[in-house]
């Protein structure tokens, strides 16, 4: 019952956010709000940027991949050298190489795949300067990319998709900060820590018991982890750390703040292309998956799992605890990791490892996806349009028609470009899985045998490829064979759907809009988001189920078979 | 073509460091330790932190989860649904509890997520009451009733589980005659 309260809750309260900050981030885009410009304009003016002047999209293309390597670099030099840059009351050392590479390609990757525990291994420098800072980075790219492709399918022969450094500022400045700050309080309000002090040293006096507790800048990071879909945490807990998300309050505000962007963007796409109805299409298509996903994984849980029903407790009132914490229970809990996985955030407050076989499924199944249900910020609705034309093409095949999207003639180049972005996801993340089961390094940093360990696997990939960062964290993955794959398939899972979506945009500009006729397949109909939700499951689901059923499928049929 | 783009990005990129890697965490740092001073530093009290957990031992002590309590080691078990080494743990757990008289429920004898959880569930403080009496010469209604005043309910009614703090519970035990 209070579990469908807290859905009821956040359903209105986006719906709300949908409605406005959709509207919102429409006007950001389409430069009609300014009133931060007295911090904008010096910004373009210090790095010689001229704000009027657009880009094509191979233009804003390169200035994306330039920067993000620029990114990349400043991230892995501070990891490095954060020895010696101060802010680092717990004297931890510079990071090694194959660390800090992974590690700056997946907070610059809007992965946030932790390699490391941040309690043992960050400084407040890092954790501020170099990871922090990606998280607002990061997220506002991924917008960017999602707003310059929409502008394509918006515009009519046009030879420019917007220009990245403006995107890049305007997200950050007038979208990300203020929320983030806003939301920050609340958290600290809750219970969140945030200070430069390093740790205090206690000594109960009841029992003797001494304990030195870490502390840090952590509700400022908080905020923004779960606002830019990003989920890297201070701590190796992530989410379950009481430090970070302390009650109730906090979890339902982390899965407001991750859902916030994704969800509010499909309105400012339909209020950019002249109608909010194409965004509910695709809203409808995401939370069609997101309620399933989430139905079955809050089912999964109220179980016990077989080890521990072996062991004695057969019936629990309270579900899978194991890995859970007792201030959320089992349903607060998979409604944060279920949304986290579905968003490419991967933060999670709770062990996805020790989740029931089914319970991790959904985890590992909203990533196989696509990221689409709704995905990151930005990702979730870029990915979800090329799923898009992938649909209407299947669709014209069907009927025997050029297909259209939103008046724009679908042909070769654009189903070309759409099914590259779709598809380079599921190879990536299956050939690399295939490497890593094959060779030793691979199967060494396995903790739990069986088909458990194929999972922890298969989880890796699946969740550094869609850039979500969630992990089943038995395995032990900072090795330099993980850390080097691990950071080529974010690579390709980031700027593999980032430049044919760009492409696309680009391509799309260039068209000028057919009227609409007869026999035009309307693209605002349930029978466009239920062939979306069938392209979708068909492309996802079947280029994964094989792989699911040597994980989490031989696991559940074994019948309570313990590995 | 891609020295323009190179050299807009080192300047941008130090600009965004400084906004949101210094600017805002700062800006967020203050308000929050000029708001909510006791909650940003760590909610410490004279017994401890009232957010992370201690490892309570012994028998006039009430139990939390079977959680290694060390702050520099934050994460759960991460032993699988089918994984041998967590059903005998859960077995030794649940036979140590039985040699002191406690039937546990499943959150005393499976460890958290965190590591440091401060909590367990209200069946599980429960469990606990009667063995707690008899280790303190207390009568059973009375821990039964200092468990009750110390329940904490869903936020708003919704929000969360209920659960017992389990440094709460033991700091007014200690107060309990």
């Amino acid at each position: 019952m209070s579990t469908a309260w807290t859905i009821l809750v956040l359903v209105v309260a986006l719906g709300i956010s949908w409605r406005f900050l959709g509207s919102y981030m429409e006007a950001v885009y389409e430069r009609r709000v300014n009133w931060l410009g007295f911090i904008e304009r010096p910004i373009y003016r210090i790095c010689g940027i001229d704000d009027q002047l657009e880009q094509g999209w191979r233009r804003y293309a390169t200035s994306l991949v330039v920067f993000s390597g620029v990114a990349m670099g400043f991230t892995y030099l501070i990891l490095r050298l954060q020895g010696h840059l101060g802010l680092n009351p717990l004297h931890q050392h510079g990071v090694t190489p194959a660390l800090a590479f992974n590690t700056s390609v997946s907070f610059v990757t809007n992965t946030n795949w932790q390699n490391y525990s941040g309690e043992t291994t960050m400084s407040f420098f890092s954790q501020m300067i170099a990871l922090a800072s990606q998280m607002f980075i990061s997220a506002s790219v991924g917008i960017a990319v999602a707003v310059g492709l929409v502008r394509g399918l918006k515009r009519q022969h046009s030879k420019t998709i917007g220009n990245f450094w403006v995107d890049l500022t305007r997200g950050i400045l007038y979208i990300l900060i203020p929320i983030a700050f806003v939301a920050s309080i609340i958290f600290v309000a809750q219970g969140a820590v945030d200070t430069l002090s390093g740790s205090v040293f206690i000594h109960n006096p009841l029992d003797g018991f001494k304990q030195l507790i870490l502390l840090g800048p952590i509700a400022s990071m908080e905020a923004i982890k779960e606002l830019g879909t990003n989920g890297g945490g201070f701590f190796n807990a992530n989410g379950a750390h009481p430090f970070e998300n302390p009650t109730g309050l906090t979890n339902i505000l982390s899965i407001y703040l991750i859902l916030l962007i994704p969800v509010g963007l499909t309105y400012t796409f339909g209020k950019m292309v002249g109608s909010i109805k194409q965004g509910l299409a695709l809203l409808a298509a995401m939370a069609i998956f997101f309620f399933s996903f989430m139905a079955i994984g809050l089912a999964a849980e109220q179980h016990t799992t077989a080890a521990v029903a072996k062991a004695g407790i057969t019936h629990s009132a309270s579900g899978n605890m194991v890995g859970k914490e007792s201030r959320f229970g089992a349903s607060s809990s998979v409604l944060y990791n279920v949304t986290s996985t579905q968003t490419s955030t991967g933060s999670v407050n709770s062990s996805m490892d020790s989740y029931t076989p089914i319970g991790g499924l959904t985890a590992m199944g909203g990533m196989m996806l696509g990221e689409v249900t709704p995905g990151g910020v930005g990702s979730g609705l870029y990915t979800i349009l090329l799923f898009a034309i992938v649909t209407v093409f299947v669709g014209g095949l069907m009927v025997g028609r050029t297909p259209e999207y939103l008046g724009k003639k679908i042909q070769a180049r654009e189903v070309k470009l759409a099914a590259i972005g779709v598809l380079v996801m599921p190879i990536t993340v299956l050939v690399a899985t295939g490497i890593a089961v094959s060779i030793s390094q691979g199967r060494a940093g396995v903790l739990n045998p069986g088909p458990h360990g194929f999972s922890e696997i298969l989880y890796a990939f699946t969740s550094q490829g869609n850039n979500n960062g969630s992990a089943f964290a038995g395995l032990s993955s900072n090795t330099a064979f993980y850390n080097v794959a691990g950071a080529i398939v974010m690579l390709i899972g980031r700027f593999g759907v980032i430049l044919p979506a760009l492409a696309l945009g680009g391509a799309l500009a260039e068209k000028g809009v057919v009227a609409p006729s007869l026999g035009t397949f309307r693209t605002d109909s349930i029978l466009f988001c239920g062939l979306l939700v069938g392209v979708i499951l068909i492309i996802g689901g079947l280029t994964f189920f094989p792989a699911l059923s040597l994980g989490p499928l031989a696991e559940q049929l074994s019948h309570g078979r313990l590995f | 073509m891609l020295l323009i783009p190179l050299k807009r990005s080192l300047i941008m990129m130090v600009i965004f460091a400084v906004i949101c890697g210094v600017i805002y965490p700062l800006a967020a740092l203050g308000l929050a330790q000029g708001t909510f001073k006791y909650q940003a530093n760590g909610s410490i009290t004279r017994y401890g932190s009232a957010l992370i957990g201690q490892n309570f031992t012994g028998s006039s002590w009430f139990h939390g989860r079977p959680d290694p309590y060390n702050p520099s080691s934050s994460g759960g078990s991460n032993l699988g649904p089918n994984s041998k080494a967590l059903y005998n743990k859960t077995r030794a757990l649940i036979a140590f509890y039985k040699s002191r008289g406690i039937t546990p429920t499943q959150s005393l004898v499976v460890n958290s997520g965190s590591g440091l959880d401060p909590d367990i569930s209200v069946n599980a403080a429960y469990a606990q009451a009667a063995s707690v009496a008899r280790a303190r010469g207390l009568s059973t209604n009375q821990v039964d009733q200092l468990v009750k005043s110390e329940i904490v309910g869903r936020q708003f009614g919704f929000l969360g589980s209920p659960f017992v703090n389990v440094l709460a519970l033991n700091v007014a035990l200690s107060k309990t005659k």
